[in-house]
């Protein structure tokens, strides 16, 4: 069974990036993965007083990640009678995808073109076209 | 809120005594404070006689200095021999990935580091070899490499007696090892952790009001009067007005939990840092052929010193005094921020810690000594020292580094403010419970302190506020002492895995 890895960020255009691969997956009879990456780096500097509070924002970043994006997603796919799983991980966007891909084996990698500000693409950068350079498997970005 | 409401009142409270009876009031807490700064320095400086020297040394220095050699020679050269796999450490090698978005190895430093980089780096180092001619660098450099072996100590001591709370924040430091730790580790003298834990509190409470606040705010504005014309500059007298706005950065931070600024604040100091490491490199690059006359200089002065203080012990003070305000070895301040980090194994974090000293005093403070012997800056007479020193020397090469330089001071100095309120407040929860409310004094007397620093020139309480510092690492190296048995068997134990390649590397 082939497995469609999907990155979404709960934007507009990454919902339009799902129903391609859900179109996808039917077509191909495919698996999909769908991965919020909240995005993280090991290397950032903070203060004390957010490191002593670092632990449970992790796990309340985690939870606001599968209640509010993964799961009502999660659920419409499951009910129009798809395979699919949902994950939440810390990381850099383009690196996280780079290697679920690996460890999930998955043929191909789908995201949306832009994330949902402006601000936030150029800060972030644009996690398509990082894809599009680093990614191992064959990336389907959707307007 | 009334938590708002109060923010606002604080300063504006203080803005009006200030300026209407600045001396008066001056006057009035001077002589409140002086007996007992008076009575603490007495004995933290209490100066112990050397036989055909002029002079003897202060109580807390030898209290330091033993104890960098102590840890140094009793974990055998940690110092050194662990600087390959602490680096390794730092870089998250052997941090699994499912660990992303906890407090890294790295953060942890940068957050410890953020809290001792700062105005010791800057002046302290000015005044030393002003003092103390070139070679008290030469001293400041060794006592920099052996309190290395003290911060590893305080440090793993930090994270395995830290509080991990059920809601998934921890609370750790000297306070919970000296309380905790004694309390395991020999039963029969739970009760002296208690009192040490106590004395401890009430010490870093006030450190973190005097050196860890109003000293920064005080040689902030300072630098901020300097750079602006010295004695006619146009601010003079207008301290309250800084303090004021200081205070109400602060108050966004700690109080309105305004994560924005914080966040500022800590990308732009390890840009400050770098850029200053950077310039001081540059300007050593430019005259390369000065180097080797300034290491000359350096260690012929460490050991036939011609300095003002006072002969070889002279010499050998000011650089270790200067290390030890500096870098914190033993004071247990870093052993609060370290304590944060997420990990199974609280010696990673001791030797993560190596490198807090390493980078504060042997690479920023020699860097500052290089550039300030290089280009001749010293003066002589004795008369320019402090921050004005390094500003010239800097200012010698590169003529807009002053500019440079008090951004950076000022950076440094809140983000400094920033990192000791946090411990001041965890002494102080220590002794009166946690709770929101407890916390809100405790940060309203921080506010204060801010605007108290920026506005009145208290030299007794400037002093108590060093002798405070200092008196932390008494009943925080009382406990460290007795709890070496425990960082000798973890360090043992990480280290056989270690060597026998049982640890897990991800990279």
């Amino acid at each position: 069974m082939e497995r469609f890895l999907v990155g979404i960020d709960g934007s507009e255009c990454s919902d339009r990036a799902l129903s391609a691969a859900v179109g996808q997956a039917r077509a191909a009879d495919a698996e999909l993965v769908i991965c919020y990456v909240i995005a993280w780096s090991p290397y950032t500097f903070s203060t004390p007083q957010e490191n002593a509070e670092r632990h449970r924002r992790r796990e309340e970043e985690l939870e606001a990640a599968r209640s509010k994006i993964l799961e009502p997603r999660l659920a419409d796919l499951k009910a129009s009678g798809l395979v699919a799983e949902s994950l939440a991980r810390h990381g850099h966007p383009v690196r996280t995808l780079v290697k679920l891909a690996e460890e999930r084996k998955a043929d191909i990698i789908v995201v949306g073109r832009s994330g949902d500000t402006p601000m936030k693409t150029r800060i972030f950068g644009g996690t398509a076209a990082g894809l599009v350079q680093s990614s191992p498997v064959p990336v389907l970005v959707v307007p | 809120m009334n938590f708002n409401r109060l923010l606002a009142a604080c300063p504006a409270m203080l803005a009006s005594f200030s300026v209407s009876a600045a001396e008066g009031v001056d006057a009035m807490i001077d002589r409140a404070v002086t007996p007992l700064s008076d009575a603490l320095s007495a004995v933290i400086f209490y100066e112990i006689p050397i036989p055909f020297a002029d002079q003897g040394i202060p109580f807390i220095v030898i209290w330091l200095v033993f104890a960098a050699l102590f840890f140094t020679f009793y974990f055998g050269f940690i110092n050194l021999r662990a600087l390959k796999h602490a680096f390794r450490l730092v870089r998250g090698d052997y941090t699994p990935p499912e660990a992303a978005g906890e407090v890294t190895h790295f953060q942890a430093l940068a957050t410890a580091l953020s809290g001792t980089v700062g105005l010791g780096n800057i002046a302290g180092v000015a005044l030393a070899v002003s003092l103390g001619g070139p070679g008290a660098t030469f001293w400041m450099i060794v006592a920099g490499l052996f309190s290395m072996s003290t911060k590893f100590a305080e440090c793993t001591l930090g994270v395995k007696y830290r509080n991990e709370y059920a809601d998934g924040t921890v609370s750790g430091g000297p306070m919970y090892y000296l309380s905790k730790g004694l309390a395991e580790e020999w039963p029969a003298l739970a009760g002296v952790g208690k009192v040490l834990a106590i004395v401890f509190s009430v010490f870093c409470i006030g450190a973190s009001a005097g050196a860890g606040t109003m000293f920064q705010t005080n040689q902030a504005f300072s630098q901020l009067v300097n750079v602006t014309g010295g004695a006619d500059s146009p601010l003079g007298g207008f301290g309250w007005l800084f303090g004021l706005v200081v205070a109400l950065l602060v108050g966004l931070v700690i109080i309105g939990g305004i994560k924005s600024i914080a966040r500022v604040t800590e990308k732009i100091v390890p840009v400050m840092a770098i850029v200053y490491v950077s310039a001081g490199l540059l300007i050593i690059g430019i005259n390369i052929d000065l180097l080797p006359a300034a290491f000359g200089a350096i260690i012929s002065g460490a050991f036939q010193p011609e300095g003002i203080y006072g002969g070889f012990f002279g010499v050998l003070i000011m650089g270790f005094r200067r290390a030890a305000f500096s870098n914190e070895a033993g004071v247990g301040s870093a052993a609060i921020a370290h304590s944060a980090v997420r990990t199974d194994k609280p010696v990673t974090e001791g030797l993560v810690a190596l490198y807090e000293p390493f980078i504060d005093t042997v690479v920023v403070c020699t860097i500052t000594a290089l550039v300030i012997i290089i280009t001749g800056s010293l003066d002589p007479t004795g008369q320019i020292a402090g921050v004005e020193l390094t500003s010239r020397a800097f200012g010698s090469v590169i003529d807009w580094f002053p500019l440079v330089l008090l951004v950076a001071v000022l950076m440094f100095a809140f983000s400094t403010v920033i990192s000791w309120s946090y411990y001041g407040l965890k002494a102080f929860t220590y002794l009166f419970g946690e709770g929101q409310r407890t916390e809100l004094i405790f940060k309203a007397m921080v506010l204060v302190a801010v605007v108290l620093g920026s506005s009145i020139n208290l030299a007794s309480v400037m002093n108590f506020a060093d002798a405070m510092i200092l008196a932390m690492s008494v009943p925080n190296l009382i406990g460290v002492y007795l709890l070496t048995p425990v960082v000798k068997r973890e360090l043992a134990a990480y280290w056989s895995d270690y060597k026998a390649g049982r640890l897990k590397t991800y990279r």
